[in-house]
């Protein structure tokens, strides 16, 4: 039943710790501008607009895309607004796709956000609640443990983490947007940086970055008229969700992560995704969570993910090359990660990806994740229909 | 485009303090109440959206903790709009037309009493150029107040009578808030809130939630309740800035009335979110609704205001009238942001 979808355009602002050359509404529609004029599209040519960012006390501003719609022609048009924690920027997209799918619009414009340098993100996931679980140390605080559950189990070599870190650092030098690039990184630079949240280094961590992505998504008609390159074709998009406070919940291989890749390879036809999928962005704001989103994407089996990294399957000449970008390893604007992971897979395929470009990759996968785990979303993209 | 139709609803009464549950126990017997009405096995829903925001509990991720009173397990496709629930509805709908679900479970809620609610929405303002001027959502509905009274479109006394009214239609709600018999003379007695704005102007500070069950023909068929068809359903948008538009009018309303069809049939009633009393008059004009037809017989935003709740609840009351067969077909509205800014309206027919 439903029609076919594509990305037609994508924009991507620069990223960097304080973009203090804009507001929020210059960096939308920085972000917005550089889509447009990718699908050599008009602002009147777009029917509908949907904003994704993370929790609004990272600007302070109680949902602020009623402010920001305006400098998105949005005036007349309607209007959505996604939330969905770390994972948002893959379910703005989702959500989308979804308005051209259901054959309600032709062409519809996506941007998802984040300017940390306006408030404190730290500040914002840290707020104690009466009678409620507290996050004292940020995201990387509760992360931490589930990477040693991770380390216990598998058994993967300490520098598991670092060799992801250096991997990804240097994939970054190869991205022109990029936030963090450390031009003379090592390893042992990784090795040497100070410990966070053990086992997680200062190396091994994601930056705050001041950043926001768009997409434009449209339907069969409008991505024939594509002309600047060719369109990222939606094969599939899946999101899940569980539940927060469950016994039977495994923080280390989320069942809602399983799950999701596994509806979202049957709904695009793929029965062996290591294999079939060229190439993957993968949400990674902690090192040692690309060896365990290898698992949870099905990319390998349980307790072997760790090789991966270390063998160089995920290295930008490896067999399933991960995160080409640099990641959210180099570029964290929050509500943006997710939409820049689905931005980077349609990229590929559409062979736009520059210095970072896989040769050939025909079907790519852009995935994330959010909350403590309980949130992901997943899209794949090819280079023709499904 | 598939049919889709309200199949049930359940909503909390609207109070001005909820202390004694949080929103988890607060949504529970909600949401038992709405799958067992519409005679969906729960693991066979095919999707979840909510629609709350941060800002009135002050967390960040507020409604994470909200999904457990779903019982997403096994994990769930799911959704969340920082939104309004009629907006989480609105994704619920899109997501049957791609064929991607069959039925969906929306909910929202939101406790006002956490905070100080007009303030709170004054910080949905520009934070350049408007926030810091501290203006909170009753001064601003005051200016649009104003500018209504400055260009003879209502009066104060217009206005205290559609609190009176309001007031008064809601006495046949047991979830309402404030009803009762009111005198126009007596409240135009009362001294000004922010002028030209008296208290019975302006909504109650409430806590509430709401959650409704929707079906695509062929599921919907099957449930113990008529259909409440979903007959259109559009949304828009007009201009942040008070000073951007004429603020007597709704421009994003009228839009989405034509695009709905609300012209294309007769109208019994309307559920409007028109929070505050001169927003009825505006809404009224911008959907084209005449003299004649009811306006929020469920006593409206009036008589219960829970922020992010009060627009799917005009759904929710809408498809109840029908139920109840207090007519056929039946507009029901949704608002947010300030003085109007955004607007859903949707056309809802009975059985």
């Amino acid at each position: 039943m439903a029609e076919h979808a594509a990305v037609i355009g994508i924009g991507q602002t620069d990223f960097d710790a304080k973009r203090v050359d804009v507001s929020q509404v210059g960096l939308i529609r920085e972000a917005a501008l550089r889509a447009l004029k990718d699908a050599q599209l008009e602002w009147s040519d777009i029917d509908a607009v949907v904003i994704g960012k993370a929790p609004d006390m990272f600007e302070g501003v109680m949902m602020p895309e009623l402010f920001l719609a305006e400098a998105l022609g949005c005036v007349g048009k309607p209007m959505l607004r996604v939330h969905t924690a770390g994972s948002v920027g893959g379910s703005t997209a989702i959500v989308a796709a979804s308005l051209v799918q259901s054959g309600i619009h032709k062409r519809v414009l996506t941007v998802s956000y984040e300017k940390q340098s306006e408030s404190n993100a730290m500040w914002a996931l840290s707020i104690k609640l009466p009678f409620s679980q507290t996050l004292v140390a940020g995201a990387g605080g509760f992360f931490a443990p589930l990477i040693r559950g991770y380390m216990a189990r598998s058994g993967a070599p300490e520098d598991t983490g670092i060799r992801v870190a250096l991997k990804d650092r240097l994939n970054a030098l190869k991205n022109p947007v990029a936030h963090l690039k450390l031009p003379d990184v090592t390893f042992e630079m990784i090795a040497n940086s100070p410990m966070l949240w053990d086992p997680i280094r200062y190396l091994e961590t994601c930056p705050s970055s001041d950043g926001a992505c768009a997409l434009i998504i449209g339907d069969s008609a409008a991505a024939k008229q594509s002309r600047s390159h060719p369109p990222a074709w939606i094969h599939a998009t899946q999101m899940k969700t569980e539940p927060t406070m469950f016994a039977k919940r495994d923080q280390v291989m989320p069942q809602a992560g399983l799950d999701c890749s596994a509806a979202l390879y049957k709904k695009a036809g793929i029965t062996d995704p290591r294999k079939e999928i060229d190439c993957a962005e993968v949400y990674v704001p902690f090192s040692w969570f690309e060896p365990m989103w290898m698992e949870n994407l099905h990319f390998a089996p349980p307790g072997e993910g760790w090789r991966m990294t270390y063998e160089g399957a995920t290295a930008l000449d490896g067999d399933l090359p991960i995160n080409m970008s640099g990641g959210v390893l180099c570029t964290n604007a929050i509500g943006a990660s997710g939409m820049v992971r689905f931005a980077e897979a349609a990229m590929q395929v559409r062979g736009q990806a520059g210095e970072h470009q896989i040769d050939g990759a025909k079907k790519a996968l852009g995935h994330a994740y959010g909350g403590g785990s309980q949130y992901f979303s997943m899209w794949i993209v090819g280079d023709q229909p499904l | 485009m598939r049919d889709v139709a309200i199949v049930s609803y359940a909503q909390s009464p609207s109070v001005r303090t909820q202390q004694d549950e949080n929103e988890v126990e607060m949504l529970m017997p909600l949401i038992k109440e709405a799958v067992e009405g519409s005679g969906i096995a729960k693991q066979d829903i095919g999707f979840t959206c909510s629609g709350s925001t941060d800002y009135l509990s002050g967390q960040s991720f507020a409604f994470v903790m909200a999904v457990d009173a779903v019982g997403a397990w096994p994990p769930i496709n799911e959704s969340h709009v920082e939104m309004d629930g009629a907006w989480a509805l609105y994704e619920a709908w899109i997501k049957i037309q791609c064929g991607e679900a069959d039925s969906a479970l929306i909910f929202s809620f939101g406790r006002s009493s956490m905070g100080e609610t007009a303030e709170t929405l004054g910080l949905q303002l520009d934070p350049y150029t408007l926030a810091p001027l501290k203006a909170d959502a009753i001064s601003l509905a005051a200016l649009q107040a104003r500018a209504g009274l400055d260009a003879g479109k209502w009066t104060e006394r217009e206005m205290a009578e559609i609190a009176v009214r309001c007031r008064a239609q809601a006495k046949d709600n047991p979830d309402a808030q404030l009803s009762g018999d009111f005198e126009t003379d007596q409240l135009l007695a009362d001294p000004y809130l922010v002028s030209p704005l008296r208290k019975h102007d302006c909504p109650p500070v409430s806590d509430g939630a709401a959650v409704m069950v929707i079906a695509a023909e062929e599921v919907a068929r099957k449930g113990p309740n008529p259909p409440v068809w979903i007959r259109g359903l559009e949304h828009r948008l007009d201009s942040h800035q008070p000073g951007g538009r004429d603020l007597t009018l709704s421009p994003s309303t009228s839009l989405a009335a034509q695009a709905a069809g609300v012209a294309d049939g007769p109208i019994d009633f309307a559920e409007l979110h028109a929070p505050f009393t001169h927003q009825e008059v505006i809404l009224r004009e911008a959907l084209g609704l005449g003299p004649d037809v009811l306006i929020n017989p469920s006593g409206g935003p009036l008589s219960g205001n829970p922020i992010m709740v009060a627009g799917l609840a005009r759904l929710g009351e809408s498809a109840r009238r029908l139920w109840a067969g207090h007519g056929k077909r039946a507009v029901a509205h949704a608002t947010s942001g300030p003085c109007l800014q955004q607007n859903l309206v949707c056309v809802l027919e009975g059985e």
